[in-house]
């Protein structure tokens, strides 16, 4: 016998990734999902934007790491709202691991979600978390040819991150050659070049985090 | 890498349907996936062969059918497959045609036998 099922395996996934958009809709929250290979820099992309953004907003943080607490200890310490995600060996989050941790956030007393995935360059495009944008981080030290690679993150992020800018003279990154591949995977990507290191390019990208929160979150002050 | 979840997904959707069809063995499973998803073939049939072990569609024939990424232009109509990284329209240039093929992730059919 032929049974015909014709149904999409992300569809569990799709359907609790509606059920979390839900959720934020209600507080009026934004989601970021920042997405990128191990080493990337991720953790310290936040830990910096929380630094210089702290002040202005109140950030809620939820860490995704295969099996360690050590990423939300080092946000912890910025005196940020963090919940921990471990998956056991999963490559990704997806939408339920997030539907779980989001009621631990204070979602009434927060401005901006920030999901940090689990270091992948590859799964966690595929999975639809309830986000409003996927951030894609990548270190000039990983090398040009990621974006042709693993076109996927890039095509579906809004903004990409190129981190570690102060190793540029140390690598052979061809930065002009990857801004152009960039453009032609994705048009509308915004690509931000930083070194948290030094701060050099993180002003253009803490004002464009900003812009992302909805206008009702806004601080009055603005930015 | 996100291969075993999603096989997961499949041997659950198998399981149910068996059942409800009176099905006690399959012995085939077919699977259609774009390339755009990245899941690879390979990875997907050892999955299948590590979370098949004990289930109704332990042994059976996992089929892939693999679609390639094509893409169609909404200034010209021309319909392509993209050379990556470049997405772009190579006739026209136009910067953001539309993906038209190349997402499909799901179970197509299966086939089994029931106890008689």
């Amino acid at each position: 016998m032929k049974v015909f099922v014709v149904e999409d395996l992300r569809a569990a996934n799709e359907e609790m990734a509606r059920e979390n958009r839900r959720l934020l809709e209600r507080y009026g929250l934004v989601v970021v999902n920042l997405i990128g290979g191990p080493g990337s820099g991720k953790t310290t992309l936040l830990e910096k934007s929380i630094a210089m953004l702290g002040d202005r907003l109140r950030f809620g943080i939820i860490e995704g790491d295969i099996y360690t607490t050590r990423d939300a200890a080092r946000l912890e310490k910025l005196g940020v709202e963090v919940v921990q995600l471990n998956t056991a060996g999963a490559c990704h989050l997806d939408a339920a691991m997030v539907g779980k941790a989001l009621p631990e956030l204070p979602l009434a007393s927060v401005d901006l979600v920030v999901v940090e995935n689990v270091g992948n360059l590859v799964c966690p495009a595929e999975f639809d978390l309830g986000e409003d944008l996927k951030v894609a981080v990548l270190s000039v030290t990983e090398g040009s040819d990621k974006p042709a690679k693993y076109p996927l993150v890039f095509h579906e992020a809004k903004a990409c991150v190129l981190t570690k800018l102060d190793l540029l003279p140390y690598t052979d990154f061809d930065l002009e050659a990857v801004r152009g591949e960039l453009a032609a995977l994705n048009p509308a990507l915004e690509v931000f070049p930083v070194s948290a290191r030094t701060g050099e390019g993180m002003g253009a990208w803490c004002q464009w985090l900003l812009r992302q929160v909805p206008r009702k979150r806004q601080p009055a002050s603005g930015c | 890498m996100h291969e075993f979840a999603l096989m997961q997904t499949v041997l659950k959707l198998v399981e149910e349907k068996a059942q409800a069809h009176g099905l006690v063995r399959v012995t085939r499973v077919k699977l259609v996936v774009g390339k755009m998803t990245m899941a690879l073939p390979a990875a997907l049939e050892l999955a299948f062969d590590a979370l098949g072990r004990g289930t109704v569609a332990e042994g059976a024939t996992l089929e892939i059918e693999e679609r390639e990424v094509r893409l169609a232009c909404p200034a010209c109509g021309l319909e392509f497959s993209p050379e990556l990284p470049h997405l772009g329209c190579p006739r026209c240039g136009e910067t953001a045609p539309r993906l038209v093929q190349g997402r499909e992730l799901y179970l197509d059919y299966f086939e089994g036998e029931d106890a008689g």
